[in-house]
């Protein structure tokens, strides 16, 4: 079934888009032969694999530019390698509250959506969104809701709170976020206060429900829960409603369940240009072409995610289309709330105790001071202790 | 006391290849990623799908450019500052060789993160060039070259140092009598110097993963694969490196079978080895 | 035209790849993001002192057992026929030419709750073994990883053992025990030296094998760094002063051990 939409999909973008992509693109022609640096999440493009549609080989072949396809894992790991690795990528794609980060620090820039015409494709109740009011740097790529994967073999009981994840009955079965805005997000929807609170003891609480976690944790992961959960591995695992369809085709007593007690994350991943591009019309010519509808299509086909273009989902076979956990009710929607960008204290606070988190309690200067000052005091003790014997041996 | 000893070195080298024979047992596996460790059936599909990763294909050439050109420039440039240290005064030669030891001494993550930190403020002064192939390259240089000059130096030690005065006393020019009569005798050395070299800068990932910028090489390739939804494509990776990695390691077996203390250099090549 | 000139190539290589690194790095460890001098960063390491506890305390564990299990294979190799050494010996350095993350990878496999020892373990009806993302598991993929360099220099101060002098102990009237704790250790040491700091040094500063056995609350110092300067809390400069002090620990301890190395006799230092 898939193998055959996709047949069809890739058929009629050979047939019936090449023309009217010339035709589009024609007021600034890309040049051929730039290879365009693309950072994306892991599993996040249709790949080729599973008779899906190459999306990047396909961009090539239509356009003649070359794409450098490589991947992250979270958003803030995406920030680091571009505020302070020395990469300059083409295309990136953060998340909501990055994207507003990126503009106030002035990492990424305007688009000209005059080279990106299929952004009429994209809904209006996606356009102009909080991160970027005027809509003038982000294009938007997909939404989703996080929920819980659970293992119905282990875990028999109703998922509908976050609370399950602290549940000593599975520790050692619970996998959790290895990024601090998402795990911070889950810990905050327990204790009932804002994703984007500005009050340091609202943190310092929630970081003390993680670290309560952590005993019970396996492990922090990203997308290594695919391979976790699938092989009975871990039992429960908090993890982005648009790898629902992925993993319950890889192990089908795998369920997938929004809380209902509390909140949700709501989340728009979106597309955007660094400053530091090298080729911006070849980056927009991609934008472009990942904004037609049959390209979404099959992308979120791929990677199961829920698309902001209607024309996009018309293209996507009925189950998925349909399916509550990929286009949730408004009812969840309405319960949710979206992650942004943090006062630089609160951020700063953030990384702090995210950090102090993954690495266990906090130390004091003055243990690593006696720990160096012991090594050290080892290493004069028998320089000394040499000198004296090889002055008695002179004797 | 005998069949004691036997026993135990059995256990360790089945504790050494038990973790490769798994890896590569299961690259044969036809399974639905369900899990690792089911084994359900012989397939060669993962090897199939591995030919056509074009990432994947990119990363080896991109490995195999940087290998080859780290070699070859570390080579030379460390055995012209093998034959220029060893005549230097006392005093410098100390200086020189504490900084040249200093990569090897120092933990490859703060070595990485230094260069990476260098990179990027050149990088910031010559208007925003990516990091990526060049970086890596040099990046490279840099830590192979201490093991060429150490595996250099010792032949000099070992040469007549007379002859090549000798040379030149006979009307023959500097850079003739140097691959006229230096380069002959300590040709071992820089071989070996050489292949270091190239298998350092295949292996190396820690260095690489803070210099590369928007290239990938293998290692960094094969991270991002562990950090991924697996496949078992990454065991067909393993097997067919494994089996290229015996396959070199006959040839210098060979090579290094005609020279006397093998093994002790085998041992000083491997001194970095897993970077 | 001097010989010495020959190195003037390499000496300007040095300086700008190996010096003015290490000079970037003090300098942002002594820096704050708007380039202002601060001594916050060496400061805020110390919040991070039971990480460097627990590097030096695995790294540490790992390197004992290396020595345990690796003498004794060394020991056994020196000790077998001549023509079989070269074998032995390749067979320990073999999986060394394999990327260590994939034989680290492939440890994930054999060591999950599901994995193939505990399926084993199943198989023979003994009860399953907790094993992944232990700090166990982190000692073990370091041992793995690491003890080839155990027994490679221990294999060949082992063999430059002169047989004459130990059978000179044994004409004396020496029992093998006596012959191997008086003569054969001691003469060994320099190889047990430069074991240990070659096992002891990467231990310490590994950031993979932490992340891939041993789960989410066995990291260590390599992660605390990799997490400063590309992971998800961006901080070179905090990065810069825990590489600092991670260099300062490295260098002590290298200190002390060539204070063991009696009169230069392995060249180099880390190396053999």
């Amino acid at each position: 079934m898939k193998k055959w939409i996709a047949a069809v999909l890739s058929a009629v973008l050979l047939a019936g888009c090449s023309p009217a992509f010339a035709a589009e693109s024609g007021q600034a022609a890309p040049k051929d032969g730039v290879t365009l640096n693309v950072y994306n999440w892991g599993e996040y493009i249709a790949s080729g694999s599973d008779g899906t549609m190459d999306v990047n080989a396909e961009f090539t072949k239509q356009t003649g530019i070359r794409v450098n396809y490589t991947t992250f894992e979270d958003n803030e790991s995406m920030y680091s390698k571009l505020a302070g690795g020395g990469a300059s990528y083409d295309v990136i794609f953060p998340s909501d509250y990055m994207v507003s980060k990126l503009i106030k620090e002035k990492l990424v820039q305007k688009l000209d959506f005059r080279n990106i015409p299929n952004y009429r494709y994209i809904d209006p109740e996606y356009r102009n969104l909080v991160y970027d009011p005027k809509n003038e740097y982000s294009v938007p790529y997909t939404w989703g809701v996080v929920g819980i994967f659970y293992n119905k073999k282990y875990v028999k009981e109703k998922v509908d709170s976050w609370k399950i994840l602290w549940d000593r009955r599975y520790a050692g079965k619970i996998l959790m976020f290895d990024n601090p805005r998402d795990a911070f997000g889950i810990a905050q929807e327990i204790l009932g206060y804002s994703f984007n609170s500005t009050n340091p003891e609202e943190w310092n609480a929630a970081a003390e429900l993680l670290e309560k976690q952590k005993p019970l944790v396996q492990a922090y992961v990203m997308d290594q829960i695919f391979n976790k959960m699938s092989s009975g591995e871990a039992w429960l695992a908090p993890y982005y409603a648009g790898d629902a369809a992925t993993l319950v085709a890889d192990n089908p007593n795998i369920g997938f369940a929004i809380p209902t007690k509390e909140k949700t994350n709501f989340f728009v991943d979106a597309i955007c240009i660094p400053s530091s591009a090298k080729h911006k019309k070849e980056a927009e010519a991609y934008i472009d072409f990942l904004c037609r509808p049959e390209v979404a299509a099959a992308n979120m086909e791929a990677v199961g995610y829920s698309t902001p273009e209607s024309a996009a989902r018309k293209l996507l076979p009925e189950e998925m289309r349909e399916d509550p956990i990929i286009y949730p009710p408004k009812s969840v929607l309405k319960n949710s709330e979206t992650f942004r960008d943090l006062p630089e204290g609160t951020g700063l606070l953030l990384d702090t105790l995210w950090a102090q988190v993954k690495m266990g309690s906090s130390g004091d200067t003055g243990t690593l001071l006696a720990v160096l000052g012991a090594f050290l005091a080892v290493y004069i003790g028998i320089v000394v202790y040499k000198k004296i014997k090889r002055k008695k041996e002179l004797q | 006391m005998r069949a004691l000893s036997r026993v135990y070195a059995v256990l360790v080298y089945v504790f050494l290849y038990a973790p490769i024979a798994v890896l590569i047992l299961f690259s044969f596996n036809d399974t639905n990623v369900m899990s690792r460790s089911v084994w359900s059936g012989f397939s060669l599909r993962w090897y199939r799908q591995l030919f056509q990763d074009r990432m994947l294909l990119q990363a080896l050439e991109n490995t195999l450019i940087i290998a080859v050109v780290a070699a070859a420039v570390s080579t030379v440039l460390g055995t012209a500052a093998a034959i220029g240290i060893g005549a230097m005064n006392r005093w410098a030669r100390r200086v020189v060789m504490n900084i040249t030891n200093f990569p090897m001494v120092n933990p490859d993550i703060v070595t990485g993160v230094s260069l990476m930190l260098l990179f990027v403020a050149a990088s910031r002064f010559l208007g925003g060039a990516s990091l990526g192939m060049g970086s890596l390259i040099l990046a490279h240089i840099t830590f192979c070259l201490p093991y060429v000059i150490l595996s250099v130096m010792p032949k000099l030690r070992q040469m007549d140092p007379n002859l090549y005065e000798a040379a030149q006393d006979l009307g023959c020019a500097p850079f003739p009598a140097f691959f006229k009569v230096v380069l002959p005798e300590i040709a071992p050395g820089v071989v070996t110097g050489m292949i270091m070299a190239f298998t350092l800068s295949i292996d190396d990932f820690v260095i690489s993963y803070f210099t590369s910028g928007t290239t990938q090489t293998l290692p960094i390739f094969i991270y991002s694969m562990t950090r991924k939804r697996v496949s078992p494509e990454i065991n067909a990776l393993s097997t067919l490196l494994f089996g290229a990695v015996i396959f070199l390691l006959l040839i210098i077996n060979f090579r290094a079978a005609r020279e006397t203390g093998g093994a002790a250099k085998a041992a000083k090549t491997e001194g970095g080895g897993t970077r | 035209m001097r010989a010495k000139s020959a190195s003037y190539p390499y000496l300007v290589w040095m300086v700008l790849f190996i010096v003015v690194p290490m000079a970037l790095v003090v300098a942002f460890a002594l820096t704050d993001r708007s380039g202002a001098f601060t001594l916050k960063n060496l400061a805020g390491v110390g919040l991070y002192s039971n990480v460097f506890l627990r590097s030096i305390w695995l790294g540490a564990i790992a390197t004992a057992v290396s020595l345990l299990v690796g003498y004794p294979l060394a020991y056994i190799i020196a000790k077998s026929a001549g023509h079989r050494q070269g074998v032995l010996v390749m067979l320990v350095m073999l999986p060394m030419w394999m990327n260590f993350l994939l034989r680290t990878y492939a440890w994930m496999t054999l060591l999950e709750d599901s994995g193939l020892i505990n399926r084993a373990l199943a198989a023979l009806g003994l009860p399953p073994a907790h094993m992944i993302n232990t700090q166990g598991a982190v000692v073990l993929g370091m041992v793995y990883n690491y003890i080839p360099y155990m027994i490679l220099p221990l294999y060949s101060v082992l063999t430059k053992i002169d047989p004459s002098v130990i059978e000179a102990a044994q004409d004396l009237g020496a029992d093998a025990k006596r012959v191997f704790l008086r003569i054969t250790l001691p003469l060994s040491m320099p190889g047990v030296i430069s074991g240990i700091t070659m096992v002891f040094v990467p231990a310490v500063s590994t950031f993979i094998i932490s992340k891939m056995l041993g789960g989410g609350s066995n990291l260590l110092i390599g992660d605390l760094i990799d997490m400063q300067f590309l992971g998800s809390a961006y901080n070179p400069n905090l990065g810069s002063a825990i590489s600092l002090v991670l260099m300062v620990l490295i260098l002590i301890c290298m200190g002390i051990m060539n204070q063991f190395d009696e009169n230069g006799a392995t060249e180099g230092g880390v190396l053999v």
